[in-house]
């Protein structure tokens, strides 16, 4: 590495206070309501701003120093596997199904982080939070681009990757990860805070980035390692401002204990719906793989989110409301999920499958309690069907929870056996959920989320129900980008092109 | 008890650094996955830019982590010598 | 609650009725048969037969569970918005009360095959 140390320079507390705190200045024409309007609305309490502090202590020089280093070891690595055929050294096609997921409805994510924290930098009051939050705006735009650039490799042979920003904008499943964005950044600069900075960081971006990118590196995808390692090290930066700013809420002031644990029982359940997505992705879609959605969970979510809250309990805070449902939730909702995935994948722009006897073998080993029980009965039968010439397609299309999206595909937390069914009605319309956790989030601010655009019931409102029209409109090519992986185009070229290069014929 | 951790990409230039992260730190385990190395300890982990400097032969600042760390888990306080995670529980 | 907002905040719901082209959307499921992974989104006339839900999209949709050839459905119980509820078959959705978005259940007891021993 040819980075220079300096001969002798400021120490980090002396340097950090000369480039963030130095920067700001005592307004003398406008009050500080006035240049910063949105600051205590949410009715949080600060009384010193400058009692937050980034514990990395990271000014913008350092930041451009480093950030400029990943960025070249990053583009290194995008080279080689650009030049390497890296495309032909993944385990299996089925792998990009999970990149797919990826692009179209977690890249658009970082973009809309960046949006938010460009905003929050700019409302929150204190120098320190300011800089803090400018760096992370900087950060997830660059997450979005090289996630779309290193991806755009694949996007040259293989199919599904070609809309991403229409399945973002159009497609039904990832109007889960757009919805929980759109929700964070329509509330105020603190709620944004715990939404992003917290919940989605802290308790539960390891369990994307980590097990999953570990996971890209067992599948021989080093593009995708690179830009998630890459992401994952500004989120460490991002995880420490999230606690920071939790804890620096709760010193400020007593009455603010209330607002924040609110906000962390909302957020947790929102994010926790996301990762949804992600667990079908650890424990289907890996051809290889490093460990189970179940075991992620242990590590990134017991034992990691059980040290935090038992670390927050000396301010009062207790772990989120849903924190005992989603633990009764592990072992079935990437089942629940791909099954649901496989039966709607007419309507995917990405390929699922029926897991092979091997893959169920290792489902079964992870899932002592439920895969044998509950699932493998439902493989099975849907297995029958395909060998008899007729696919099972599930062209009932789903019923939506109001609040997170999904369909409607979770058991009651203590009956695998039954769907979980919760409604309400406000103001005269019925609203329906996947869960409590989504209906307490609906019922704590009904208004926001009876806007909701709900991808199935807009077919009916904006397509009249005909999915050809709907297919055309999110850009899916039927018969090409979506089904089964097993006769796709994608498996035919990976075959044929691996065949190529690994023989002279 | 609770567990802080911290995690690196497996490289040329962590090899140094875990290792002086496992000479301050007797009670800390080391996990070797695909592409990254966790490290994990009981309650409090510390990081000594002496020791990195040592193991690596060469001037180190400790914000060169960045460039290569993954994620971390706990309250972190860092300054020029050390960068230390802890769990107040 | 209200939104936390700076000012008012009153919102118009985005699935109304009057936004499905003379339809409306039922939904319905069957009480431990998980081979469907969601209740079924069915989009139909109010003035629709309750008998031509069945006959026509129901039983289409819940052929693939092998327990479907088996349905006696004048035996099917029922429950609306999770209470016991009977149809009437030769009237309308309108008429047997099943309001848009309202959601219905089956339940057959004794039909099982892909449902865990109990």
């Amino acid at each position: 590495m040819d980075m220079k140390v300096d001969k002798k320079k400021l120490n980090l507390k002396d340097k950090y206070k000369l480039l963030t705190r130095d920067l700001g200045w005592e307004p003398s024409y406008h009050s500080k309501d006035e240049i910063y309007p949105y600051v205590k609305y949410e009715g949080l309490k600060v009384h010193d701003w400058d009692k937050w502090e980034d514990p990395f202590r990271l000014t913008m020089d350092a930041y451009w120093k480093y950030q400029a280093e990943k960025e070249r070891k990053f583009y290194a690595i995008i080279d080689a596997h650009t030049q390497n055929n890296g495309h032909l050294n993944i385990t299996d096609a089925r792998y990009l199904t999970a990149l797919k997921i990826f692009l179209q409805a977690i890249s658009p994510g970082e973009y809309a982080a960046h949006r938010g924290f460009a905003r929050v930098g700019r409302e929150f009051a204190g120098v320190g939070t300011q800089v803090a939050c400018q760096m992370q705006a900087i950060d997830e735009i660059r997450h979005a681009q090289t996630q779309i650039h290193a991806m755009s490799n694949y996007n040259r042979y293989y199919n599904g990757f070609h809309a991403f920003a229409d399945a973002r904008d159009r497609i039904w499943y990832t109007s889960v990860a757009r919805s929980f964005f759109d929700d964070a950044m329509a509330a105020g600069p603190f709620e944004f805070m715990i939404a992003i900075g917290f919940s989605f960081e802290y308790v539960l971006t390891n369990l994307l980035f980590v097990p999953f990118m570990s996971g890209a590196a067992y599948n021989g995808d080093m593009a995708t390692v690179t830009f998630g390692f890459s992401a994952q090290s500004d989120e460490a930066r991002h995880m420490t401002l999230g606690l920071e700013c939790i804890k620096f809420m709760l010193e400020q002031d007593p009455d603010n204990l209330p607002i924040v644990q609110e906000w962390i029982d909302k957020w947790f359940w929102r994010g926790f719906r996301v990762l949804g997505l992600v667990s079908t992705m650890m424990d289907y879609m890996l051809p290889k793989r490093v460990m189970s959605w179940r075991e992620a969970w242990e590590i990134y979510g017991v034992e990691n989110g059980g040290a935090l809250f038992r670390d927050l309990a000396r301010y009062g805070i207790r772990p989120p409301k849903g924190w005992d449902d989603a633990e009764k939730a592990i072992d079935h909702m990437s089942h629940q999920l791909m099954l649901g995935l496989y039966q709607w994948s007419f309507g995917t722009a990405f390929h699922s499958w029926i897991p092979s006897d091997e893959d169920m073998d290792w489902l079964s080993a992870k899932y002592p309690a439920t895969f044998d029980k509950h699932y493998r009965p439902r493989w099975n039968h849907i297995k029958k069907l395909a060998a008899a010439g007729t696919p099972y397609k599930n062209f009932g299309l789903a019923k939506l929870c109001q609040c997170c999206q999904l369909p409607i595909v979770f058991t009651e937390p203590d009956d695998p056996t039954m769907l979980c069914n919760r409604e309400t009605t406000y103001k005269g319309e019925k609203y329906h959920f996947c869960s409590d956790g989504c209906r307490d989030v609906f019922e704590r601010e009904p208004e926001k989320y009876i806007q909701a655009w709900l991808p199935m019931p807009a077919l009916f409102q904006e397509q009249q129900g005909d999915i050809g029209a709907w297919m055309a409109w999110v850009s899916l090519g039927d018969g090409v980008d979506n089904g089964d992986y097993a006769g796709s185009a994608d498996q035919r070229n990976f075959q044929q092109w691996r065949g190529l290069a690994t023989s002279n014929q | 008890m609770s567990t802080v951790f911290i995690a690196l990409q497996a490289n040329e230039e962590t090899r140094p650094i875990i290792d002086a992260i496992e000479l301050d730190n007797p009670k800390a385990v080391v996990h070797r996955q695909p592409a990254m190395v966790k490290i994990d300890a009981p309650d409090e982990l510390v990081i000594r830019k002496q020791t990195i400097e040592e193991q690596l032969g060469r001037a180190f600042d400790l914000q060169e982590l960045q460039i290569n760390l993954i994620t971390l888990s706990g309250n972190v306080d860092e300054d020029d010598e050390t960068l230390t995670l802890r769990w107040n529980s | 609650m209200p939104v936390t907002a700076i000012k008012e905040y009153v919102a118009v719901p985005r699935d109304q009725v009057a936004n499905f082209h003379g339809k409306q959307l039922v939904y319905v499921s069957w009480d431990r048969h998980l081979l469907f992974a969601a209740p079924f989104l069915i989009c139909l006339p109010p003035e629709t037969p309750f008998r031509e839900l069945v006959e026509g999209p129901l039983k289409a949709l819940v052929s693939p569970d092998p327990d479907a050839a088996a349905i006696d459905w004048q035996r099917v119980e029922w429950l609306k918005s999770n209470q016991p509820w009977t149809p009437d078959f030769d009237a309308s959705l309108a008429a047997n009360g099943i309001g848009h978005k309202d959601q219905l259940r089956m339940c057959t007891a004794g039909l099982n095959s892909l449902a865990p021993a109990a």
